[in-house]
């Protein structure tokens, strides 16, 4: 029968194994999959304005991003292929609050090149490699 | 009680109580906001409500595992608190810091990052806290007359959850590299070093309660939170499949989180078996079905339904939809808040000297919360599957799908009307206790008889 040491052999080996097969992948990640996936070298001021506003802003607390925030306003991964840019500014620029359905968005006073920021976050989002999440609807072709 | 100072767990406990009532009042206001009825928008708007709600939540449970090691390590290691006036310090900090942090939500003085959205700069103050309370502990530990493998894994859960949050704390331009930290905390708090802190704290109830010899709890805590970290730690990956990381994540993260269930499941059959081994003769029933219910329902909760849709073929589709909020309440509340619930059953008297063990309000607290939660997780999962049927295969527009999920979160408010009566009689039951006092000094002798050691 198992004795007490070796339980407690299990869970320190254990342990230690998984965790540096976890920390290398996660290097490797972070040098290597994660730039590549998301474009990295193409991230600019202006898209890291947007990216700062949605942080501020807590834009997440409504919406998804990567399908990571809250569950009450639209996933926005490629919402600039969805919507165009257009539709994007007109949303940002609504200063008493988006909500053509009833339900409301929370208005704000952007100026004009924070609203480019956000679309460039957008845009830049829209490009990313995310292994094929948002998947396409199977029932609508 | 054996000390004076763990008297201090009750300023924790309690503030655990008040928070809780808080966070569901943000509940409320989140269902009927999905329902159609965003009232208080003005004032909380969405973000601000479900940012408050979460945060409340951890808050409550780390109040709860906080006041919990100040009553544990002191009886675990024989040895008195190593500094009274140390730990109501930490305490009123704590508590002025989560007033700071809730006060901070509503004026926009957050991050939008899930689940760690206090600003950096009050980040600070919380580590600073965290590293008092952890000097504490540790040095009660350590001076102590024995030091248990049960103190040792919960100490050593509250030491790895501080360090965790520092990952947390650093601002990345890439956001999906924050996310990748973001998880970090998230995922290796909830589904890894939490689950030390439970397991340390289900043994003591179980040596407590069921009078089995302590080598044998000891021995499957061990088996149980090995489990968790040979699962646990590559299980991170399943949060990795769509938000930028490479296409690895989706085997490893797959593979590995889909065993985290044997962990809970360890945690179950551990529990259940140590009870039946038992000599059941602790009259304190209230407790011992909280503990009971604490390994059984994290399991479904966590477990199975974390299971549901962790592979990523599912969670494709159910990424980031109402199935993932389905899953989040059953497994924080099978797991965390129900454990910190258990404690409470179990000290209060011991610190009160009250002996309400097993009363009509008690049982009936435990019973509508319980099928409360459940209720709401059902809502939630059929507002869910809805969601991802027409958004995400039919392809309808996210409005249009969630005009179809208000019905739901109709049932969903029914729901959690019964889990908050629950809640109210747990709570009233709490507040009957009084305060601790000397008087209480010494009285779980009278069940020394029962236990093994
Ligand atoms: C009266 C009780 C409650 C109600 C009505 C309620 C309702 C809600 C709603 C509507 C959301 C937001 C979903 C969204 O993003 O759109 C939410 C989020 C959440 N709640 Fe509750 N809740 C209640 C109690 C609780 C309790 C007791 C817990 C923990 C034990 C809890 C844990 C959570 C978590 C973890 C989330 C985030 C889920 C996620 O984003 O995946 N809630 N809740
Ligand atoms: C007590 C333990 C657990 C708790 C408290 C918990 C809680 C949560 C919460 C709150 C989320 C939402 C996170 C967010 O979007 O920010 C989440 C997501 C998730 N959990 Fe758990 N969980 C636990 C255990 C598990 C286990 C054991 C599994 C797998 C078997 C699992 C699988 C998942 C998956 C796949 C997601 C991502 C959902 C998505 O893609 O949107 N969880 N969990
Ligand atoms: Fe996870």
């Amino acid at each position: 029968m198992l004795s007490k040491k070796q339980a407690k052999l299990f869970f320190l080996g254990g342990t230690a194994f998984f965790m540096v097969i976890f920390f290398g992948l996660s290097i490797h990640s972070l040098t290597v999959g994660i730039p590549e996936n998301t474009n990295a070298d193409q991230l600019n001021e202006e898209i890291l304005l947007g990216r700062k506003l949605w942080d501020q802003n807590n834009c997440m607390g409504c919406h998804t991003l990567m399908g990571e925030g809250a569950y009450y306003a639209p996933e926005l991964t490629r919402v600039y292929d969805r919507k165009g840019p257009d539709y994007i500014r007109t949303v940002l620029n609504t200063k008493t609050g988006w909500g053509p359905r009833g339900r409301m968005m929370v208005g704000y006073d952007f100026t004009q090149e924070e609203v480019e920021g956000l679309v460039a976050f957008f845009e830049w989002m829209n490009n990313t490699d995310l292994n094929g999440f948002p998947p396409e609807p199977s029932l609508s072709k | 009680m054996k000390f004076e100072s763990q008297k201090i767990a009750y300023h924790f406990f309690a503030l655990s109580m008040l928070l809780l009532v808080l966070q569901i009042i943000y509940g409320f206001i989140m269902g009927f906001a999905h329902m159609g009825y965003d009232v208080f928008h003005e004032w909380i708007p969405f973000n601000t409500a479900v940012t408050t709600h979460k945060n409340l939540l951890v808050v409550w449970i780390l109040s709860g595992f906080m006041g919990a090691a100040y009553y544990i390590i002191p009886d675990e290691s024989d040895h008195p608190l190593f500094s009274t006036g140390l730990a109501k310090l930490q305490f009123w900090s704590f508590a002025i810091v989560g007033v700071i942090a809730v006060a901070g939500f509503h004026v926009g003085w957050w991050e939008g990052r899930k689940f760690l959205e206090i600003p950096r700069p009050l980040d600070w103050l919380v580590a600073a806290n965290v590293i008092l309370f952890l000097v504490i502990i540790l040095m009660t530990l350590i001076k102590g007359k024995q030091q248990t493998t049960t103190s040792w894994v919960l100490t050593m859960g509250l030491v790895f959850a501080a360090l965790l949050y520092l990952p947390g704390m650093v601002y990345f331009d890439n956001i999906s590299v924050d996310s990748f930290f973001r998880w970090w905390v998230v995922h290796l708090w909830v589904e890894g070093v939490w689950e030390l802190i439970m397991g340390g704290i289900l043994a003591y109830l179980l040596i407590k309660l069921t009078g089995v010899d302590r080598e044998v709890i000891e021995k499957w805590l061990y088996v149980v939170v090995g489990l968790t970290f040979l699962s646990g730690i590559l299980g991170t990956g399943h949060h990795y499949y769509y938000t930028g990381g490479p296409s690895y994540w989706l085997m490893i993260g797959g593979i590995f989180s889909a065993l985290e269930p044997l962990a809970f499941l360890g945690m179950t059959v551990f529990a259940i078996t140590m009870y039946r081994k038992g000599n059941k003769r602790h009259p304190n029933k209230l407790a011992l079905f909280w503990t009971l219910s604490t390994a059984i329902v994290s399991f479904l909760g966590a477990g199975l339904l974390g299971l549901a849709h962790t592979l990523p073929p599912v969670n494709l589709y159910t990424h980031g939809t109402l199935v993932t909020a389905m899953h989040g309440h059953l497994a924080f509340w099978g797991a965390y808040a129900s454990l910190v619930l258990a404690i409470m059953s179990y000290a209060m008297p011991l610190m009160t000297g009250r002996k309400i063990f097993d009363n009509r309000m008690g049982n009936l607290a435990f019973w509508c919360s319980n099928i409360g939660m459940f209720a709401m997780t059902t809502a939630f999962a059929a507002a869910g599957v809805a969601q991802v049927y027409l958004e995400r295969i039919a392809g309808f527009e996210f409005m249009v799908a969630a005009e179809e999920t208000k019905p739901h979160f109709f049932v969903l408010i029914l729901a959690a009307t019964l889990f908050t009566v629950g809640i109210g009689m747990f709570i009233s039951n709490f507040l009957k206790f009084g305060l601790p006092n000397d008087e209480a000094l010494g009285t779980e002798n009278e069940f020394k008889p029962l236990q093994a050691s």
